[in-house]
């Protein structure tokens, strides 16, 4: 049973909160200090790329976000609808996939001011051990997990 | 906490110093002020992050986007940061390998210096 449900507009201003909250809850359910840094820069990556595809293809809608604490783990939950069909092409060249062998530097030249989507979506992978992206036309799922105390609570 | 940014000019070096959290509400600012600077012939860029508590893509971005701009003028953007959890974004993404990075702005000053 998820800890916390939380619905936000995709407006960039929501999600510190939704930082905010990851990370809060992320200390209470017992995560190491050391890894919630990790936690709220993935939790925001995940969400600055929803709030992005949302506002690109379904502003009106909502992102939904899940903290979780089942099995001494602590696992959220970020989840739009925006059309993610594109993913593996953005995610190819970063990865050395079937779009292109070489590394960020090497991909210098086509970087905007805007990093592709599957740049953020690197970066979770770079910092959470446990990741699953889920994409699809009707949208995207993208799930991580931090080890958490057991008893899932933080020892008062 | 917000975004501060500010600047001066010292030897054809321009100090950026930003101060918060960079992310995809705050960075539009960042780029703004970069886009201005080189816009007023500003090549030569040097990005404080000492104050900076957070940082994302989306800030990556805006710093790859003003590096591609000084360029284009044959100018720099070099950074200066030690804290950690901000230097291993810039790890992670292999960032490292683009942006010079100082551990002061005395330091990076020095650099600039010999390098001119």
């Amino acid at each position: 049973m998820a800890t916390v449900e939380l619905t936000f507009s995709a407006l960039p201003a929501h999600v510190r909160t939704a930082r905010l909250v990851a990370t809060a809850i992320a200390r209470r359910t017992g995560v190491e200090e050391s890894l919630l840094d990790e936690v709220r820069l993935a939790v925001g990556e995940a969400c600055s790329r929803a709030v992005e595809a949302h506002r690109l293809h379904c502003p009106g809608e909502p992102i939904r976000i899940e903290l979780r604490d089942d099995s001494g783990r602590f696992e959220v939950i970020v989840t739009d609808v925006a059309p993610s069909d594109d993913m593996e092409n953005d995610l190819s060249p970063l990865m050395g996939g079937p779009g292109g062998q070489s590394g960020p530097s090497d991909q210098f030249g086509l970087m905007s001011d805007s990093l592709s989507s599957g740049f953020g979506i690197a970066v979770i992978a770079g910092l959470a051990d446990d990741v699953e992206v889920y994409p699809s036309a009707k949208g995207m799922r993208i799930r991580m997990s931090w080890p958490a105390a057991a008893n899932g609570v933080t020892p008062a | 906490m917000d975004l501060k940014l500010d600047h001066r000019t010292e030897d054809r070096l321009t100090i950026v110093e930003v101060e918060g959290e960079i992310d995809v509400y705050t960075a539009p600012r960042l780029r703004e002020l970069l886009i201005d600077l080189v816009n007023k012939g500003n090549f030569h860029l040097l990005v404080n992050m000492e104050k900076v508590d957070f940082l994302d893509s989306t800030g990556l971005g805006v710093l790859v986007g003003g590096l591609k701009r000084v360029r284009a003028h044959d100018g720099s953007l070099e950074l200066v940061c030690t804290q950690e959890r901000i230097l291993k974004i810039f790890r992670i993404t292999g960032l490292t390998k683009v942006f010079g990075i100082y551990a002061s702005v005395d330091e990076a000053k020095e650099a600039h210096g010999r390098d001119k």
